[in-house]
This record gives C-alpha cells, structure tokens and sequence, in this order.
C-alpha cells in the first residue's frame, strides 16, 4: 500500500496552494463512486460539498491562505462516518431494512464536534446490521469487501470503515466499537483503530447495539490522526450521562513528541499475558507481535508477564451482556414510531400480529440476538445469566486491575488470524463469536484499547498488534504505539 | 368446593374483611420532563389537553435512536420531598431500570423506571377515620419510586393515533402496604397522600388531566385469617369517590365467588364507573414479563445526607401539622380542619381569609368554605382557584354571620351568587335585601300584631302547647322577608308570650 496523506500532510497542501477542500472532496467522491468496496451507504455530496466550499472561501478569505489548525484541527478533512452515527437530515439505515428510511433530526455529539473543527463529511459508512458481526457480512446492504483482497473480510463491525481508511475512500473514518468491532477491522484493513476509554465519547447519537459496551472511535492511517480525532471527540457531554468529566490530555502532542524522542518508552512496563497467547494464533501473527515486542524492549521496555485468570470467560460473559442490552435497545423498532412496516404488517389483524410481522424484518444475526437477549432477561433467567454475567463481568474488571498495578500496558494480538474468506465464518455464528475472543475483554472492562499495524502476513494481509492500557491512559496507550515500528506500512 | 386457599372452612355467616393495597401514580410538577428538555407541564392558562400533538416533544422523549436519557435533577428533589413527607428513609443509592413491554404509545419499547432499589422506602402515612375524625390509623408505604408517563394512545373506529406530549412527564409511584380494610380506609389514604403531595408543591393535583391516578390491589379473607386471598388489581381510576366505589364492588364480587364455590383468579381489572362494576381485563397467565434490568445510560442516582437534609429543611407545614394548628388556634372541628388542609387552594383560601375577618370567625368561615363552598365547586366541577370566589367573599360573609347582622342560610344564598357573577359580598347582601334584623324596635312591633291577630293560638301556648311557639316564629319570619335574626326573634316572641299571660 502506497503511504497515504495523513491530516496535517493534507493541511500543508493546503497551506501549500496545490490542494484546496473542495478539491480535495471532489476527488474523494469520485473515488468513492469507482470503488467497488460497497464501503459507503449512503453519500452526503451535496452536503459535504457545501461544507468544502465553505471552508475553501474561509481559507482564502478569513484565514488568508493558511489553515487554521489551533481553532480548526480537522479543517477540510473529508470523513467517512460509521452508519450507526445520526446526522441531522441524513438517512442513518445501521445496515438494516428495519432503519431503510430513518433520517434523523438530530446530530450525534461526537460527529458535531468533529464538524465544528472543520471535517467534512463525506457519507455514511457500511457495517454489520446494528455493529453486530465480525466481517460486515451482515449488512443488509452487502459485504464489505477487504481493502486489498476482494474475497476477503474486512472485519468487523465497521468494516465499511477500515476498508474506506484503507482503500483511501476517506481520510479518516469513525467506527464504534463493542466488543472488538473497531479494533478488528482497523487490524484486518491494516489501520489505526483506537476504542477510547468508556465514557470518553459521547454515544448522544450513536444508536446503541448494548449501551454499557458501546464506544465511538477513530479509524486512521496515522497515529497522529487517530489520536487527534480522539481528542476533539472527547469530554463530557450534557446529552450522554455516561460521559466522564477526567481530563482530555493533548494526545495529538503525546504522540508527536513520543515518536520524536527514541527514550519515550525507557521504563514502562509492557505486561504479556498468558491466557491471550494460547494455541491457536496464527504463526505469522504471533512472529509479527514478538517481533515488535522485542524491538520495544530494546528502545527500554520491560517486558513482564501477567495473568488475566477469568478471560476464558469473556467470550460467554459478553455474549449475555451484549444480547440483553441489545434485546431491550431494538425494542424500539416495533414498525408503530420507528422500524419499517411491511405490507404483511399493514394487514395485521391485531396488534401482536403486527408487531409479529414487523419485527420478522430484521436480519438472522440481530434476531438471534434479540433472542438470547430476550430469554437471558426473562423472570426466571435473569439471576442465571445476566446477574452472573454482570457479577464475571466484574471480576474481569479486577482481573485487570490487578495486572495494571505492574504493567502500564498490555499487550496481545487483536484476532488469532488475519482477514480470512467471505463466507468462511457465516455459517458458524460461535466460530465468528471467537473471532473477538481478545478484545471483548478491554470491552468488558471498560479500558482504552486500539490496534496498531505491525507488519503483514506472507500473503499480504495486514497483522495487528493489540494495545490495552487502564481507564482514562489513553496516553499510555498512544505512548507506547508511538514506537512500534513499521506501523505506518 | 375449593376453598383450600382459604384456611378455613367457609359459608354464609363468614365474617370476611378486605385487604388493600394502593398504588398511585403522581405527575410530579417539574417544568421539564424526566429525562429530556421538553416541557412536562402547560403553560400558565394553557391545558396540555390543548397542545398540538406532538409538538411538546424532543427526539429523546420521543425515543429517537441514538438519543439518551439525562436525569431531570429537579424531578428527583421533588420524589425526594414526597419521601420526606411520608416519612421515608431515602436511599443513597438508587437504580434506574428497563421496564419491557411492547405498546403503541411506549416509544422506546420499554419504561424506565425503578425496580430493586427505589429512591424512597419504609414510610407511612396516617389516616383519620369515624364521626369527627378522631379514629387514627398509620399505613404503611412500601416505597416510592421514580418513572417516566407514557404516551396516549387515542382511539378511533378503523385506526389509533398516538400523541407522545405525556411521554417522560416525571412521575412518582407511591406503593402501600396492603394495610386497608374498608372502602374508607382506601378513600381517606388517597386524600391524605394528594394533601401531602399538594401541600409540599411536588404536584399540581388536576385531577382530570390525570396528575394522581390510582391502581387498588384487592383481595378478601375470612376475618381474623393471617393468609392473605387472591387479588385482582384494579387499573387507572382517577377519582377518590371511585375508588371507593370500585373497592367496594370488587369486595363483594369476590365475596359472592367464593361464597358460590367458585375460584378467584390473580388479574387485572378495570372499573367502568357508569355501570359501578369491574371486569376483568387480563389474568395472571397473561400477565407480560417485564424483563426488568439497570439501565445502562444511566448510572446510579447517587444522593448525600447533606441533600437530603436541605430538602427535608425547605418542606413547608404538612397537612397533619397544619390541621392540628387549626384545631388548636381556631377551635375548628377535626372534620373542618382536615377539609380545610385537604388542598392547598382550601387551606390558603382559608389563612386567607381568617386573616382579613379575624380569627373569631375562623369557624363559620370553615364552615362556608367546606360546606357551601365545596358543594358549588364540586356541583360545577371546577377547582377553587379556577372559580370567582376569592377569600374576602368568605372573610366577608364569616364576619357578617358573626356580628349577626347576616344568617348563616343568607350567607349561603349570597356564596351562590359570587359563585355565579363574582363582586362583593356586602354590596351583594344589600342588593339582595338580605341584611338580618337584630333591631328591637324593628321586630318589636311585627310580634305584637302577630299575637294580637291569634289569640287562639296565644292560648294554646298559654295552656302548655310549646310548639305552637314555632308558628309565631314562623309567622314573624315571613313577615320579615326571612331577614330577622331567628335567635332573637324567639326570644323576643317568648317574652312577648309570657308577659301576655301574666296581663
């Protein structure tokens, strides 16, 4: 993959004359329009080309030429948005029939925020119907095809997102993430995913799969991207009550001065733990993250293995988790306000009927789910699965509590394999549950994880390297992610 | 027969008593509503009746995916207040949870509201019973929680509507133990708690725009049994006489079920108050699970001693306090005084008053006001401050009984009056000609030419025939136009008598 520009190379164009927003956008649509990725759902041209004349007129007018990036940090940057995110007047389907023709008449906080820097945004990116999937198989829109292996996955659930990153469809792409479904796509496309900390972003117009585990993040080419997306989407937020008030440190700045300073990392502690490198991982994956621990440890890393005893729980905990709460968030796609009506539901003879109809319009993973979820809440069930699931849950917490009292990060691999096959996994739902086996249990926990690309496999697909680090240490995180060689492939 | 579920035997002579268990739902009178922005209340002069539909919403009330709910800060102080006042602990630490169930006019698919762990537990309330209200008896109140209303659904022949305006108006629901026995018992509870509530400003108290609506858990056992029967629960009626009524229908359907040998069964019941009976709605095998669960956008409601001590401080006299005053300063009756506190029109209307005529004539003023008073209002059903009367009319006429220069039946006449046109009391009095004799000279002569054209009946006292004494009264008072004073004027037609006899 050829290097692609990152933000402040796309403000010296501007700066520079060569390259001005509009530009810039224009070029991008027409990309989009050839690519044959199926990232995008739905594109905002008008919109965004507006938003691009806008900002062009400001530059040469207001800001005389030269961008504004202390005010405007994302000033006539092009985005692609994961289609979970609302934009006020423009349809948010969430890959699914049931969401076909929703336009939403508000804005989510954290693409308003990043609109107010001066991103533009240039359409609604594919997904798994309701982020639930690991490949983007599962949009009722169709896959998502991988960046640079057309038979494979991107990953997923923001599939659409890694592959627009990747395939350069998009400067930078939001994604969400519940389980892994930033991380894991970002590692199979071969980018920068960061899933901040819980309660860092805003999820005021991030339309919930399971409240308690959902998370905006930046999907990038560079880590500098990642980390400045971060920043101007974090902080409290009066429309979300989960949003946390800890302070927002400049990560942009950690990490230009990480990567300009070879003894950034002299001292910190890297923890390995036993349980995330288990049989089963790919060979090539396991040599690329020992291959990029060992360069770590040289630049002065102490490397110190930790035990998180209770992860082989994760993947069952989750899975009770995250079905229960999305049972109860779909509830509200019952064809009366929101969710599409078919024509059998318009000929209902009761109203049980019609929701029966109605409801039947979701695709085979989300009803799966609804399902699960459904008999995991039900009178009778609830002390078996979701209290207990709830009281695992928190001993992952302490799991990891525990380990960071030694380590200041930690690390494993994001996916045992690389992207594999469409269709290699759609027909064993567990086998796809497992595809996120590592990073459920930052998830869980609530704690800064992102993957960083560490090489790539003898057949070409991008490898990433898994980075945890404990509540609000985003900076740890980007610290450390700032030396890991060979990132930026 | 099964009758097992009793634990005795059982047949006509069976003593049985009621047990009742009260749940009310009360629209707390925040500004906004529980969980967004968007106004939970009419604007002055405005009935929410009269809104646009829909127009009072935002897309979190609305349930918009994406959009979270935000905790209302002032909706929590107020259920903290109603805790206070009915004397409940209020936990520190209280949860909101999920409450699941499909219906048209709930948008989000669920309720949020409160399950394990509510705000407010362990308090009571106590109620009066008997003649002058001197029975007293403490109910227990299991716990109040916080919830958020649901939309309406409208009905019409071939489709429904659904009007969200209501949707996430704050509301409290006060839970009882099952501590009532009677019909009265059930009647008094709800009127103590809507005193309380009213009193403490938490609700406006519209009792037909349905601000305090009221389920009735009730079942029956043989008296003296300590198991409790089978309960039917009756829905949703917003009137205290009603509740009464349906309680003491649904008493004795359960009654005569048993009493036949027939089963009673666990389910929901609606009362149709025109035909004073209930039926069934749903039973327990229909019954929805709720798969009740925290909710995850929003963490738990976290208060302070300090918080709840500073609310606790700003409560204002509770009704018991307040009647006890009454009773105590004015010499009201319990009754009176109870009325007088039973709403917070009524009891200011009543301060009111007694400032402008002055404490001696608290009584009668009491009196107008419950009697006359409520009988009007209640006849054109229309609250106190909706009506013309205003505190003077009744400080006015109270003090004119008082020096007697007006009756009590005058006084009533001319709070019909007000009540129609408003004005003045005075002026009305002497408009209507209504001005009490209590001039001897005045009276004297019209006795005299009573006695002096019956001289039979003059005779017929004489000879020990007391009660012809009522004729002359009688008499007297049609020839004054019903103005003169009836204590004096008998008085004075004794003395007249009497001294007649010794001439």
């Amino acid at each position: 993959m050829k290097e692609l520009p990152s933000i402040s190379m796309i403000h010296d164009s501007f700066d520079s004359g060569t390259l001005d927003p509009v530009r810039l956008t224009e070029a991008f649509f027409s990309k989009i329009k050839s690519s044959r990725h199926n990232a995008y759902l739905t594109l905002c041209e008008d919109r965004a080309l507006g938003q691009a004349k806008a900002l062009t007129h400001q530059l040469k007018n207001s800001y005389g030429g030269r961008v504004p990036r202390k005010s405007h940090p994302l000033f006539g940057i092009p985005l692609g948005i994961k289609d979970v995110l609302t934009i006020d007047g423009v349809r948010t389907t969430c890959a699914s029939k049931m969401l076909d023709q929703y336009i939403p008449p508000y804005t989510a906080t954290a693409v308003q925020k990043l609109e107010t820097a001066g991103a533009i945004t240039l359409g609604k990116l594919n997904l798994d119907e309701f982020a639930m999937g690991s490949s983007n198989e599962n949009s009722a829109y169709g896959a998502v095809l991988h960046p640079t292996h057309p038979d494979r996955v991107p990953g997923g659930s923001s599939g659409g997102s890694g592959t627009a990153v990747a395939a350069d469809l998009c400067v930078a792409a939001l994604g969400t993430d519940t389980g892994g479904s930033i991380r894991l796509p970002a590692s199979f496309c071969g980018v920068f995913g960061l899933k901040p900390t819980y309660g860092r972003i805003s999820r005021y117009g991030q339309i919930a799969f399971a409240s308690s585990l959902d998370q905006i993040g930046p999907m990038t080419r560079t880590l500098e991207d990642a980390a400045l997306l971060a920043r101007v989407m974090a902080g409290p937020d009066e429309m979300d009550s989960t949003t946390s008030t800890v302070a927002v440190e400049d990560w942009f700045e950690v990490v230009r001065q990480a990567k300009a300073d070879s003894g950034a990392i002299q001292g910190m502690r890297i923890g390995i733990p036993a349980e995330y490198f288990i049989d089963g991982i790919d060979p090539e994956v396991r040599a690329a993250l020992e291959k990029a621990i060992d360069s770590l440890r040289n630049q002065g890393a102490q490397v110190v293995p930790v035990s998180l005893p209770h992860t082989r729980y994760a993947v069952s905990t989750y899975y009770v988790i995250a079905v229960s709460e999305a049972s109860s968030n779909l509830s509200r796609y019952d064809g009366v306000r929101f969710g599409a009506r078919p024509e059998s539901a318009m000929k209902a003879g009761s109203i049980v009927e019609f929701y029966k109809e109605v409801r039947a319009g979701f695709g085979e993973e989300v009803k799966r789910r609804i399902l699960l979820g459904t008999f995991a809440l039900s009178s009778g069930y609830y002390d078996a699965y979701y209290r207990k699931a709830a009281q695992v849950r928190r001993l992952m917490r302490e799991d990891f509590e525990n380990a960071f009292r030694n380590v200041d990060v930690i690390v494993s691999p994001v996916s045992p394999t690389t992207a594999f096959k469409l269709g290699e996994k759609a027909k064993n739902p567990l086998q796809m549950y497992l595809t996120d086996i590592f990073t459920i249990p930052a998830s869980l926990a609530g704690l800064p994880a992102m993957s960083v690309p560490v090489g790539k496999d003898s057949q070409g697909l991008p490898i990433g390297m898994h980075l945890i680090a404990p509540r609000f240490q985003e900076s740890s995180l980007l610290r450390m992610a700032s030396r890991i060689p060979g990132g930026e492939s | 027969m099964s009758l097992q579920y009793l634990d005795r035997s059982i047949d006509v002579t069976t003593e049985f008593e009621a047990v009742i268990g009260l749940e009310v739902h009360v629209q707390l009178a925040t500004d906004s509503k529980i969980f967004s922005s968007a106004r939970a209340r009419p604007d002055a002069g405005n009935s929410v009746a009269d809104e646009i539909v829909n127009g009072n919403t935002t897309p979190v009330c609305t349930g918009h995916p994406g959009t979270l709910p935000v905790l209302n800060v002032k909706a929590v102080e107020y259920a903290v207040r109603a805790g206070l006042a009915t004397q409940c602990s209020i936990n520190s630490r209280s949860i909101f949870s999920r409450k699941h169930y499909f219906y048209p006019d709930s948008p989000k698919g669920y309720q949020i509201s409160q399950f394990d762990l509510p705000l407010c537990e362990k308090g009571y309330l106590d109620i009066e019973l008997g003649e002058d209200g001197q029975e007293r008896k403490r109910i227990g109140i299991t716990r109040i929680h916080m919830e958020e209303d649901a939309g309406k659904s409208v009905h019409h022949h071939a489709y429904s509507l659904v009007n969200l305006n209501r949707a996430g108006v704050p509301l409290i629901e006060v839970v009882s133990e099952p501590e009532m026995r009677t019909p009265e018992e059930a009647g008094a509870y709800l009127r103590k708690l809507y005193a309380i509530v009213t009193a403490i400003g938490v609700c406006d108290g519209n009792l037909q725009e349905g601000n305090f609506r009221c389920d009735a858990n009730v079942s029956i056992r043989p008296k003296g049994s300590p198991r409790f029967g089978i309960r039917a629960e009756i829905k949703n009626v917003n009137s205290f006489r009603f509740v009464e009524k349906a309680i003491e229908y649904e008493i004795e359907r359960q009654r005569q079920v048993v009493l036949s040998g027939g089963q009673l069964v666990q389910e929901t019941r609606l009362y149709d108050s025109q035909k004073n009976r209930t039926f069934s709605m749903r039973t327990k095998e229909e019954a929805e699970d709720y798969r009740y669960f925290p909710d995850p956008d929003l963490p738990p409601l976290l208060i302070s001693p300090e918080q709840i001590e500073a609310i606790r401080a700003s409560l204002p006299e509770l009704p018991d306090q307040r009647r006890d005053r009454y009773v105590s300063d004015f010499g009201l009756k319990r009754y009176d005084a109870t009325l007088m506190t039973s709403s917070p029109a009524l009891g200011s209307y009543f301060e009111e008053g007694v400032r402008l005529a002055g404490a001696s004539a608290a009584k009668v003023l009491a009196n107008l006001l419950s009697g006359e008073g409520v009988r009007l209002l209640s006849e054109a059903g229309i609250e106190l401050q909706e009506s013309r009367f205003t505190p003077a009319h009744f400080a006015d006429l109270a003090r004119a009984v008082g020096d007697q220069t007006l009756s009590i039946t005058a006084a009533k006449q001319v709070l019909a009056i007000l009540f129609r046109e408003g004005g003045d009391a005075l002026s009305i009095v002497d408009r209507e000609g209504l001005r009490q004799v209590s001039d001897l000279s005045a009276l004297e002569p019209v006795i005299d030419e009573i006695i002096s054209k019956n001289p039979k009946q003059v005779d017929e006292y004489l000879g020990g025939k007391e009660k012809v004494l009522g004729f002359f009264v009688g008499q007297a008072m049609k020839a004054t136009q019903g103005k003169a004073n009836p204590a004096l004027l008998q008085e004075l037609v004794i003395r007249k008598l009497v001294a007649k006899g010794k001439s």
